[in-house]
């Protein structure tokens, strides 16, 4: 698998061999089934668990109609307390800014904090093609690293692979694994954490993405369960800090409702192990240069769409994967973004655009069984979104002359639903053929190459009932 | 109280018997249904496919159909949440304002059938005799739409001879989604076989369920899979009585197989 989302196939395809992967099927069913029920019991704890998501979505609207003003207020704090704000339009454009800024250190390694927006804007490849290697340090981040793989989770990069996997993975690609390592959890976690400790005592400059930036104080703010981002963020030099521009929170009262709704949301933790939270620099206290690269890459876009924008509420928490029955199935590969399941479904196609065909497919990668929306600690309405993302696709089709399949089959479907009388015309001609039904391929090859079709019944509700009560109301 | 059955396109044309069932259970009750003959279509698959605009001449028919009725029933849970949440969207679109007024008017009075049975009607013992083993599958509309709860199970329950076995991982979706099931047939086919699988685990001989499109999508794999447990919508258990105890027919003709009358 390569490490790139260039020309991935459109959803169902992708999805098509990755149903057929037994070993995923299982490792995803095993894992999303876990995380699932211990967050389940988590969140029951608190009571006032449904204020907490209110208000933790009411904040987030706040911060984005308002965010022109935050932006420059967090600008302001950051650079009053010492580090330097760099805005970045696109991901071309951070990656330019980041890869000047680490070649000013002259370094050509650094040390990664796992890390969605860098991810999303390919820095590791930017990077590597500027001759600077970018170490992941994040455990299921190394992982997908070193098999020169793509994350398949938001939380949980390594999602797809399991024990035994992962062995052969350090054994083949970590240069200073041990040659007896065994596939037992502890032995693999201290093989990379030995491997690490060497890259972090080395490590001049470290990358960062952020969970949340503090408006009023300029606080950047990581949330961790391993302690390996904490020693990137305090043992190197220079920190860079990469944030999209979502991520604001404008005090640190309305961080404190994202500290509970994140970590039980995604770990499934009453609290997460490690809190970094950082402000400015502080001379012989941690890294004495600190960057941060504000990425818009769409966000803006997004902005602008009354229905699509609640997207940008979200936290990464991965809740809406772990539920998704379509992600439990598929796994995240098919989705073609560092954003898959659901979030990703609304998210991706909003970001890049409908053009291509994986982008175009994904509204449709969802039963809109509501599952997503459910656990969602910032109660963003994917099936809402999903649904408006497919009304805005076929809205921009209606401009062509020539209609597609579907947009004639749904243009005649109105029609005949249009009254009674076409209604019932149209259910006698498919009693009529009733028998033939049954053994119809096209137009409906997708169902019936597994799933038995209906017939359409000899009589009608509406005739029956004519028939039998004489006239209707 | 002037009670209107809302059938649905779905099962007027391919689940009829669905249709006369609640029309049975209902008389059977002492109420009188009436069946307003302009109704056609809620428009779920419309919208849902993001065809808005062909949708809004059926909410417009919907409002008037139904105008003048104390209630209005319908054996849909997908059906009865399009209508409640998503009518008054539609209206708003269409910039119609007297279309909204009508809506509103009329969406706080339509219940899928086990809603009317219990929070309206009162009642959970519907004196239903159905002596076979059962399960039943609460629908994603059931479920997180209409938040329809244990109202079925309260309902089963009390049916005479009824051996109700509780589905493992029932809030799970069954992979159906409309056309989701057309245009992602193999994740469709995986989530199916998956919650089959539950199904069977049951040793159950019926599965039911509050709305027949999804059962459409099960019933069409197991009946492909012969694998000895059919489908039936709830209504027609609650609906069967201790005279008429012969099995009903499958929904679905295996191919090759003699044809099987549908009502
Ligand atoms: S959409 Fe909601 S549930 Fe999904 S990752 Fe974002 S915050 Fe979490």
């Amino acid at each position: 698998m390569s490490g790139t989302y260039l020309g991935m196939p459109a959803f169902p395809r992708a999805a098509r061999a990755a149903v057929a992967d037994t070993q995923l099927r299982r490792n995803l069913e095993h894992a999303t089934g876990t995380i699932r029920g211990r967050r389940a019991e988590v969140v029951a704890e608190l009571d006032d668990w449904a204020e907490l998501r209110a208000a933790g979505a009411a904040i987030k609207d706040h911060t984005l109609r308002h965010l022109d003003r935050y932006l420059v207020q967090l600008e302001e704090a950051i650079t009053a307390a010492g580090g330097t704000v760099h805005w970045a339009r696109d991901a071309a454009e951070a990656n330019r800014i980041i890869t000047d800024l680490v070649r000013e250190t002259g370094e050509t390694e650094v040390v990664k904090v796992k890390s969605m927006a860098t991810q999303e804007i390919g820095l590791n490849d930017a990077l590597a093609e500027a001759g600077i290697m970018a170490w992941e340090t994040d455990l299921a981040e190394l992982i997908v690293q070193l098999d020169r793989d793509r994350p398949s989770h938001i939380l949980v990069p390594a999602i797809h692979r399991n024990r035994a996997e992962i062995r052969e993975i350090f054994r083949r690609a970590m240069a200073d694994v041990p040659a007896d390592l065994s596939d037992d959890a502890t032995a693999l976690a201290e093989a990379a954490r030995r491997h690490l400790r060497r890259k972090f005592l080395a490590a001049r400059v470290a990358v960062s993405g952020v969970n949340f930036a503090v408006a009023e104080t300029g606080t950047l703010v990581v949330l961790e369960s391993e302690g390996n981002g904490r020693m990137c963020l305090t043992m190197p030099d220079t920190l860079i800090s990469v944030v999209g521009i979502e991520k604001l929170v404008p005090t640190w009262a309305d961080l404190e409702v994202f500290l509970q709704l994140l970590p039980r949301s995604s770990t499934a933790e009453r609290m997460n192990p490690y809190t970094s939270t950082w402000t400015g620099v502080h001379p012989g206290d941690g890294p004495q240069a600190l960057h941060v690269v504000l990425v818009d890459n769409g966000r803006t876009g997004v902005l602008a769409d009354r229905v699509g924008r609640q997207a940008l509420r979200c936290i990464r928490c991965s809740a809406c994967l772990n539920v998704c029955p379509v992600y439990e199935r598929v796994g995240g590969h098919a989705y073609g973004s560092v954003y898959p399941g659901p979030i990703g479904a609304i998210l991706t196609p909003q970001l890049r655009g409908t053009a291509g065909p994986l982008e175009a497919s994904l509204p449709y990668a969802s039963t809109l069984c509501g599952a997503c929306y459910e656990v969602c600690p910032v109660a963003i309405d994917i099936p809402e979104v999903l649904v408006h993302l497919r009304a805005k696709a076929v809205d921009a089709k209606r401009r062509r002359v020539l209609p597609t399949a579907e947009r004639a089959a749904m243009a005649a479907a109105a029609w005949t639903l249009g009254g009674p009388r076409r209604l019932g015309m149209a259910q006698r001609a498919a009693a009529r053929a009733r028998r033939l039904v049954g053994r119809l391929r096209w137009p409906l090859t997708g169902w019936a190459e597994s799933r038995d079709v209906p017939t359409p019944a000899p009589e009608s509700f509406r005739a029956w009932w004519r028939r039998t009560r004489g006239r209707t109301e | 109280m002037r009670i209107g059955l809302f059938i649905t396109c779905f099962n007027d044309t391919l689940f009829p018997r669905t249709g006369k069932a609640v029309t049975a259970l209902l008389e059977r009750l002492g109420h009188t249904v009436v069946f307003p003959a302009e109704q056609t279509c809620c428009g779920q698959m419309h919208l849902n496919t993001g065809y808005q605009r062909e949708a809004i001449p059926l909410v417009r028919r919907f409002a008037r159909a139904f105008a003048d009725l104390d209630a209005i029933v319908t054996p849909s849970a997908s059906c009865a949440g399009t209508v409640r949440d998503h009518h008054a969207r539609v209206a708003e679109s269409a910039g119609d304002d007297r279309l909204a007024t009508e809506v509103a008017d009329i969406a706080p009075r339509v219940y899928e059938l086990t809603e009317f049975l219990v929070d309206v009607l009162g009642v959970t013992d519907v004196g239903a005799a159905f002596p076979h083993r059962v399960t039943y599958h609460p629908t994603c509309h059931s479920l997180r739409a209409l938040r329809l709860g244990d109202r079925p199970l309260r309902l089963l329950r009390e049916v005479r001879g009824i051996e109700l076995v509780d589905l493992p991982h029932a809030d799970e979706c069954c992979g159906f989604g409309g056309t989701f099931a057309m245009k992602n047939p193999d994740v469709s086919v995986a989530m199916g076989t998956d919650k089959l699988r539950h199904v069977l685990s049951t040793r159950a001989e019926v599965l039911c369920a509050a709305d027949n499109s999804c059962l459409m999508h099960l019933g069409g794999l197991l009946s492909r899979l012969r694998a000895g447990t059919r489908v039936m919508h709830l209504a027609e258990i609650l609906a069967a009585e201790e005279k008429a105890m012969s099995p009903a027919r499958p929904h679905h003709r295996a191919p090759g197989a003699r044809r099987t009358e549908h009502v």
